[in-house]
């Protein structure tokens, strides 16, 4: 056919492009085969970079989060807590019990609707469509909530240094008790349509493992990691914002295959909803913000700040020099550090089960681009 | 067995031939007309049941998915695919600078040709098939395994090697799921005695096939709905089509009109697998009659057979595409997997007890 | 052909395939659990969240005032430069000169709901409004000024 398309080592290279109905978002990899297995896989990022960590060296330490909404745009309020967490640090101040519990709730919520999109888009990139209406219905209903309260279904932009934003909607409490109860009862379905399925765990038993020298050695963290057996739970290992307080169990596997990590988010969804049982009668009174100046100063130093989001570790790191803005803002993402992982996984894997790697690592590329 | 229609297709063909005979007289030129007549009348059903099905398939998943489906187009959306027939017809029809012309452009007509032949011996009502031939069912798995000339010629002629690549393996799927399809016909042809498509369905006339030979013919129709699937290359086995991290299988290079045809030839196939096993497995257009409950059947056989046909063929199309929207795909190499280990051998092993039951008379 | 657990795999694999049919069959038969909003047929009974954030409104109550007095906090907490604020000198009774509002520019295609500049306000001026159907062939249909002709109606402070 033309053109030698084989490399020197015989090899074919392949580019699975960034428009791309199976890479969750614009990804370009590409891809060496030897036949149909792969053998090296190089990812190509930047094509939605849009310098949010230099943006935020002209804005103040108020107007800073919004940006971060954005950019692993399913977890947002983790996202958004992240920064206000690390201003927090920066000027020593706690927030109020009440905002506290408050963001807890917001971050469990935010979890388990990004874990049920992932849950969806694992279906769709399988094959099986129907899975994808179902999250999405449960979903729904999350957004929902937030968008009674917080104003905003996808971006939310809730937190601030100090506290929330605003107060809650007086019909918060009712309407997250009847989700939580309608989304514990679809949980077995999702288990009966998916989980236990034969030509599910076909394409997902032994496939793509990393071991867990491989998951620390490479920085990965969140269900990824945990998957192959690294205890990485930043909510358990450095506890912030009051999770010392609530009761959940940290889960492990020791396969580190894509049912491993398949199981684990699934896990995760129901501790979330259990922890969102636990503090949900029992939001403490109060201010739903500490006071702060009207323009926030850091004094000069680096503040980091590390939270746990659906995806795994994110970091906040900022550097001060006395001014109202940052001097710089460095975010060290999780989807990062996962995808790294991607070539050590997909060794002698097939094309087909590419795929399937790629929808258990749960990547957002916009997170890896920021 | 006395059994009443009202509705008659078969008396309609005779009062047509009858007035053509009066009318042209030259017993050439009569078969010549009806055979014109046939051929359009054919066509026209066939455009017809791709809109329905096209339709009815976007409607089951919707319901499915919990959401509406088409309801804008027409009444209840019922002229959706009207509208995306309209509209591919309108579209480019690119052809690859390098591909091989004459292949591309006979590869979407093939597949097309030969969906449409194989309707030839099936049974629509009584007495009432385009060309009962002796040997109708060895005819009907002949002609849809030359399918996979038309799916090879596609992939080899786009002249792009993902397409080839698409093409291999859809081509490797249908060779090895024909093994299992035909010997679950062989086990009905077995119990029957013929191969002859209206005498399987007389066989019928005190009860299907599918209650009559218990457990050997329910596990030979489970195979035969497995098989036929993937014959038609449908999920869960659609790997060829959407597995689209690469390509868009074999039909990768093709669009307008010539992409309607490959749309319109899987739903001929859809369509003929799922007639075949009404008429072989559930009774084709023998009303459902239970023993000697004389009232029962008597008011079965007031509804025309045509119905009793379609009605059964739907129902096999709406579990093949409940299958469609539930599972998952497969890999490649589980899909072979499966037939070589799992199918084969229980359909051989299947045809052995569909034969001694056969000999010593075990069934109903 | 006999591998230890053949058949049991058979029959554990078909069972999983019917819960799995069976889910999406119970899906089929109750219809009335479709979620889908006929969204432009029902426009009429649309009810948004009333903290909906739909675009940057300002009030004016039935003597045509608002409440803005142009002290340009919502500018300042504006992180992308979506709010302009143009005053003017205006001369009191008293002959005292005092800044006033003349046009509150909104770039709606540069905002992002965001809400700082509601929180900013300290005269609740500005509150967000339900409209969320702002797409428009013109692009300068986009830029908003959003005080009508009126005067202020509180003693609100810088």
């Amino acid at each position: 056919m033309g053109q030698d398309v084989l490399t020197e080592d015989g090899l074919f290279m392949v580019n699975i492009g960034p428009q791309h109905p199976s890479t969750h978002g614009v990804l370009h990899l590409k891809v060496w085969l030897d036949g149909e297995t792969i053998v090296k896989i190089q990812p190509h990022l930047g094509y939605i970079h849009r310098s949010i960590e230099k943006m935020s060296e002209n804005l103040s330490y108020r107007n800073f989060i919004f940006a971060t909404s954005r950019m692993d745009y399913l977890s947002a309020h983790i996202n958004n807590e992240a920064c206000a967490l690390t201003v927090e640090k920066g000027l020593g101040i706690q927030a109020t019990p009440r905002a506290k519990v408050i963001r807890i709730i917001m971050a469990e919520l935010t979890r388990l609707a990004s874990h049920q999109l992932w849950w969806g888009c694992t279906g769709l990139d399988l094959g099986a469509v129907t899975p994808f209406f179902y999250a999405f219905r449960d979903r729904e209903a999350i957004n929902g909530i937030m968008e009674e309260t917080c104003g905003a279904r996808l971006t939310m932009n809730y937190m601030v240094p100090g506290g929330v934003m605003y107060d809650l909607h007086p019909n918060f409490q009712k309407h997250t008790k009847d989700v939580m109860a309608s989304i514990k009862k679809n949980l077995a379905d999702y288990d009966n349509l998916l989980t236990g399925n034969v030509i599910f765990e076909m394409r997902t038993k032994g496939v793509g493992v990393l071991s867990k020298e491989d998951a620390i050695s490479f920085g990965c963290t969140g269900p990824t990691a945990r998957a192959s057996g690294v205890s990485c739970d930043i909510r358990k290992l450095f506890p912030y914002s009051g999770y010392e307080n609530v009761q959940f169990d940290e889960i492990l596997a020791t396969g580190g295959d894509c049912y491993d990590r398949y199981m684990c988010r699934m896990a995760e969804m129901r501790q979330s909803v259990n922890i969102i049982e636990q503090l949900i009668d029992t939001i403490p009174e109060g201010d739903f913000q500490e006071k702060t100046k009207a323009v926030i100063k850091l004094p000069k130093g680096e503040f980091y700040q590390r939270v746990e989001t659906a995806r795994g570790e994110l970091g906040v790191y900022i550097v001060s020099d006395g001014a109202a803005s940052p001097y710089r803002v460095k975010y060290r993402s999780p989807g990062f550090s996962n995808l790294s992982a991607l070539s050590q996984m997909a060794q002698g894997v097939k094309i087909g089960d590419l795929v399937a790697i790629m929808a258990t690592i749960d990547l957002v590329i916009p997170d890896i681009d920021r | 067995m006395k059994t009443i229609f009202l509705i008659s297709l078969s008396s309609l063909a005779r009062h047509i031939h009858i007035w053509l005979e009066e009318l042209i007289g030259n017993p050439n030129g009569v078969y010549i007309t009806e055979m014109t007549i046939v051929g359009i009348s054919l066509i026209v059903f066939l455009v017809v049941l791709c809109f329905f099905l096209g339709y009815a398939e976007r409607k089951v998943a919707a319901f499915m998915q919990i959401r509406l489906g088409p309801n804008r187009v027409g009444p209840q959306g019922s002229l959706q695919i009207v509208a995306d027939t309209v509209k591919l017809l309108f579209k480019e029809g690119l052809t690859p600078t390098a591909a091989d012309k004459f292949l591309f452009h006979l590869a979407p007509l093939i597949m097309v040709i030969t969906a449409m032949l194989a309707l030839a011996p099936i049974a629509f009502a009584k007495d009432f098939q385009i060309f009962d031939m002796s040997i109708g069912v060895l005819y009907v798995a002949s002609v849809s395994s030359m399918a996979v000339i038309g799916i090879l010629m596609a992939g080899w002629s786009s002249y792009n090697k993902y397409s080839l690549l698409g093409a291999m393996r859809s081509g490797a799927q249908i060779v090895s799921y024909e093994l299992s399809v035909g010997l679950s016909l062989i086990s009905i042809v077995i119990l029957t005695g013929s191969l002859k498509m209206s005498d399987i369905v007389m066989s019928q006339s005190d009860g299907w096939w599918l209650f009559k030979g218990h457990i050997p013919i329910l596990i030979s129709f489970v195979i035969f709905i497995i098989a036929s699937t993937a014959e038609i290359n449908r999920a869960p086995f659609d790997l060829t089509e959407a597995e689209s991290e690469l390509t868009g299988g074999f039909h990768t290079e093709y669009s307008g009109m010539k992409f309607a045809m490959f749309l319109l030839s899987e739903y001929i196939n859809l369509f003929i697998v799922s007639a075949i096993a009404a008429t072989l497995f559930l009774g084709g257009w023998m009303p459902l009659h239970f023993g000697h409950w004389e009232g029962f059947n008597h008011i079965m056989d007031y509804i025309p057979s045509s119905i009793w046909f379609l009605g059964k063929t739907f129902l096999i199309i709406f579990i093949i595409m409940w299958f469609r929207w539930t599972f998952p795909r497969l890999r490649v190499d589980q899909l072979l997997n499966l037939e070589w280990k799992y199918l084969l051998p229980i359909s051989m092993v299947n045809i052995l007890v569909v034969t001694l039951m056969a000999i010593m008379g075990w069934h109903f | 052909m006999k591998e230890p657990g053949y058949f049991k795999t058979i029959y554990l694999s078909v069972i999983s395939l019917l819960k799995g049919m069976k889910m999406t069959g119970y899906y089929f038969t109750h219809l009335k659990e479709i979620q889908t909003e006929q969204y432009p047929d029902n426009r009429a009974t649309l009810v948004m969240a009333d903290r909906f954030r739909g675009e940057v409104i300002m009030p004016h109550n039935d003597l045509n005032e608002h409440s803005c007095t142009g002290c340009q906090a919502c500018e300042i907490a504006c992180p992308n430069g979506t709010i302009k604020i143009i005053t003017k000198q205006e001369i009191l009774a008293d002959g005292k000169k005092k800044k006033a509002i003349d046009q509150f520019v909104y770039h709606l295609d540069l905002c992002t709901m965001c809400n700082l500049c509601i929180v900013a306000c300290p005269t609740d001026a500005i509150k967000m409004g339900h409209e969320f159907e702002h797409s428009v062939f013109d692009k300068s249909q986009l830029k908003k000024i959003l005080n009508v002709k009126g005067s202020k109606v509180k003693a609100g402070v810088e």
